[in-house]
């Protein structure tokens, strides 16, 4: 195997892995404090439509990446006010939220489906991206990838150093002594929700202008939901999340893979794969002891503070 | 005005929940169609009056209610019991594949057994496609919403792999379709020209059937029981992991059952867009059904609506069909928004902050 095809390959698998990194992050967050959102499929349509709409109607990137980003965390609002506020079932509230993204952006998105718009170009790192092997992969993307990357950084970082990574993880695990000491268990979860609805917007405006620059109904393609299950396989933890992410992407990929070497399957049966690899992550962590006890104490329990 | 948690739930607002949501979602409605600059009212009657005032256009209700009633019966067991299977949709696309098949091996068969073996088929795949999810969910624990859901994407693919490869027509230039089945194998019509089958009879004798096993049997206390508390259940001493096979089973054949009634009714062959998010429709049924037998049969006819409304809203007004999925979706949020009333009430109170005596009230907001 030539040293260009491992290149190649190790640079699909980063940009692919780009937008399960970026919502599985948001949706640990809001697990980490408690919400499971089962919206990322909704959220990440939504953002890649008006990520799309955004970047085609002003001719700039940079307004359609807002767009997605924004777009994103408003539409999260509806399950934060629903689910936290209105204390409904979070599980029936995620699923109407990705219900109702599936259609408005379809809705929204109808004149849009065909058209195309320059996507977001490989902005190389100087020298760096000459290194062997991996400066393709790492330092040789768009601005997005390495955007993700920073964004990993500051998480990973704002979760396990700081203050605020532990009121999160606080109201995660126990809402009534973090609302005892002081804190508002409420406007965090608020918080973490928007947080999660606008990486997940960033992760739909990451398909749309730049993974396959154009607007398709139904895009995702069960992102969202490998996202879900990418942060139960990386037991909530940022670091393994970054893992995970690559490794879906390598088996999305892997049908490129194949073909790469000669193999000739149907296209249909190797899209298969990345679903049957969430099944079988899924499966793997289970089977390890513990794995329901690594999960935060209350999520998907609704909380309201008790006067 | 205050708001304060009611001491019991109220029943009365578990029905007028689906009423009031439908209420704000035509609201609603009427509010986008004239941001979209149509006359708000007409736009609404073309929505949800127009596609049923013919005879036809009611027998096409009862074409669009059968596949839903029937995945809505099999999840309405499930969801009673809190199982989530999200994957309807994907033993509905299973069933029909297997059906499909099934019709084309007996294209050349002629007698009474070949519509039974053809509908049986279905069924059985619908109900391994689920039994998948029960085997992951009981044996190895992984959560059955993560893996219907996958299981769906699934199926759509191994549909795709099927009218791409080796179910593809010889005659049919190259299109990604099944040949049509044969006569024998489709489901007889009611009457008429109409597209109406016998399924729609077999979607109203399960419902019945589910309310039978709800109210009268001991698996229908199971089913109650472990859905109002789990640890419940194991106390009970009935076993959990044999109940889940038994309603995601049931679920998946129902659903598989939808499959066999869309793809040997209306449609008549194998094709590509077969899934148009009937099982996921059937969530919502549910839901507006508040899980209950009579519920969801009212609420598969205004779901069923929705699909028509949509359709005649791209005819009469230009409007995209996918409108449908925007009226479906604000529908479920109106309702889980309204449900809120169940379990608190709106209290008004003199303008002056007069608290009531009982201070341990727990109140959620105060202005």
């Amino acid at each position: 195997m030539s040293m260009d095809i491992i290149e190649n390959i190790l640079f699909a698998t980063i940009r692919t892995g780009t937008p399960l990194l970026l919502v599985a992050l948001g949706a640990m967050i809001s697990e980490r404090s408690g919400v499971l959102n089962l919206g990322q499929e909704g959220m990440i349509l939504v953002g890649a439509v008006c990520a799309f709409i955004g970047a085609y109607t002003t001719d700039s990137l940079l307004i359609g990446v807002a767009s997605g980003l924004a777009s994103g965390a408003l539409f999260s609002l509806i399950f934060a006010v629903i689910a936290i506020s209105l204390v409904s079932s979070q599980i029936a509230t995620g699923l109407a939220l990705t219900i109702f993204g599936t259609g408005l952006s379809a809705f929204l998105g109808v004149d849009y489906v065909g058209l195309s718009i320059d996507g977001l170009d490989e902005q190389p790192i100087p020298l760096l991206h000459s290194i062997p092997l991996i400066g393709k992969a790492f330092f040789a993307q768009d601005l997005l990838v390495y955007g993700a990357f920073i964004l990993f950084a500051s998480i990973y970082y704002v979760m396990s150093r700081t203050r605020l990574g532990l009121i999160i993880r606080a109201v995660g695990e126990a809402p009534a002594v973090a609302h005892s000491m002081g804190y508002r268990v409420i406007l965090v979860r608020y918080a973490t929700v928007m947080f999660g609805g606008a990486m997940a917007g960033l992760g739909g405006a990451y398909l749309s202008l730049a993974y396959t620059p154009m607007w398709t109904e139904g895009m995702s393609a069960g992102r969202g939901w490998i996202a879900l299950a990418l942060v139960v396989f990386a037991s909530w933890r940022t670091e393994r999340v970054l893992i995970g992410a690559w490794l879906f992407a390598f088996a999305s990929i892997l049908h490129l893979v194949l073909q790469g070497f000669g193999y000739d399957i149907s296209p249909n049966l190797l899209a298969m794969l990345p679903y049957l690899a969430t099944i079988i992550a899924l499966v793997m962590m289970m089977q390890r002891a513990g794995t329901a006890q690594l999960a935060p104490r209350s999520l998907g329990q609704p909380y309201y503070p008790q006067n | 005005m205050r708001i304060e948690a009611r001491p019991t739930p109220s029943p009365t607002m578990r029905y007028l929940s689906p009423l009031l949501a439908l209420g704000l979602t035509l609201i609603t409605g009427a509010a986008i169609f004239s941001a979209l600059g149509k006359a708000p009212l007409a736009s609404l009657h073309a929505f949800f009056i127009e596609p049923v005032s013919t005879v036809y256009g009611l027998s096409e209700l009862f074409v669009k209610v059968t596949p839903l009633l029937l995945c809505a019966t099999g999840l309405t067991l499930c969801f009673r019991a809190k199982v989530w299977n999200i994957g309807a949709e994907g033993q509905f696309v299973f069933g029909a594949l297997i059906a499909g098949a099934v019709s084309l091996q007996l294209a050349d068969h002629q007698g009474f057994w070949v519509l039974p073996v053809v509908i049986a088929s279905g069924v059985l795949a619908g109900m391994a496609w689920a039994g998948i999810a029960a085997l992951l969910l009981t044996r190895f624990r992984a959560h059955e919403i993560l893996t219907t859901i996958m299981l769906n994407y699934i199926a759509i693919q191994l549909l795709l792999w099927s009218v791409h490869g080796p179910l593809k027509s010889p005659s049919g230039y190259n299109f990604p379709e099944s040949e049509l089945f044969s006569p024998q194998t489709l489901l007889p019509t009611l009457w008429g020209q109409y597209r109406v089958t016998i399924a729609i009879f077999i979607a109203l004798l399960m419902l019945a059937v589910v309310w039978t096993v709800l109210n009268r049997t001991l698996l229908g206390y199971q089913t109650r029981v472990m859905g109002e508390n789990r640890q419940a259940a194991r106390f009970a001493g009935f076993n959990g992991n044999r109940l889940i096979w038994v309603l995601l089973l049931f679920s998946g054949g129902m659903a598989g059952m939808a499959g066999v009634s869309e793809v040997n009714g209306p449609v008549g062959q194998l094709t590509t867009n077969l899934a148009l998010g009937y099982g996921y429709t059937a969530i919502i049924i549910v839901f507006m059904g508040r899980m209950h037998p009579l519920g969801v049969l009212l609420a598969s006819l205004l779901l069923g609506l929705t699909y028509l409304g949509g359709e005649n809203a791209q005819m009469t007004l230009g409007l995209p069909k996918s409108i449908t999925g925007v009226f479906q979706g604000l529908l479920l949020f109106f309702l889980l928004a309204c449900d809120f009333l169940i379990s608190h009430r709106i209290v008004l109170t003199p303008m002056r902050g007069h608290r009531p005596s009982n201070t341990s009230t727990r109140e959620v907001t105060s202005s």
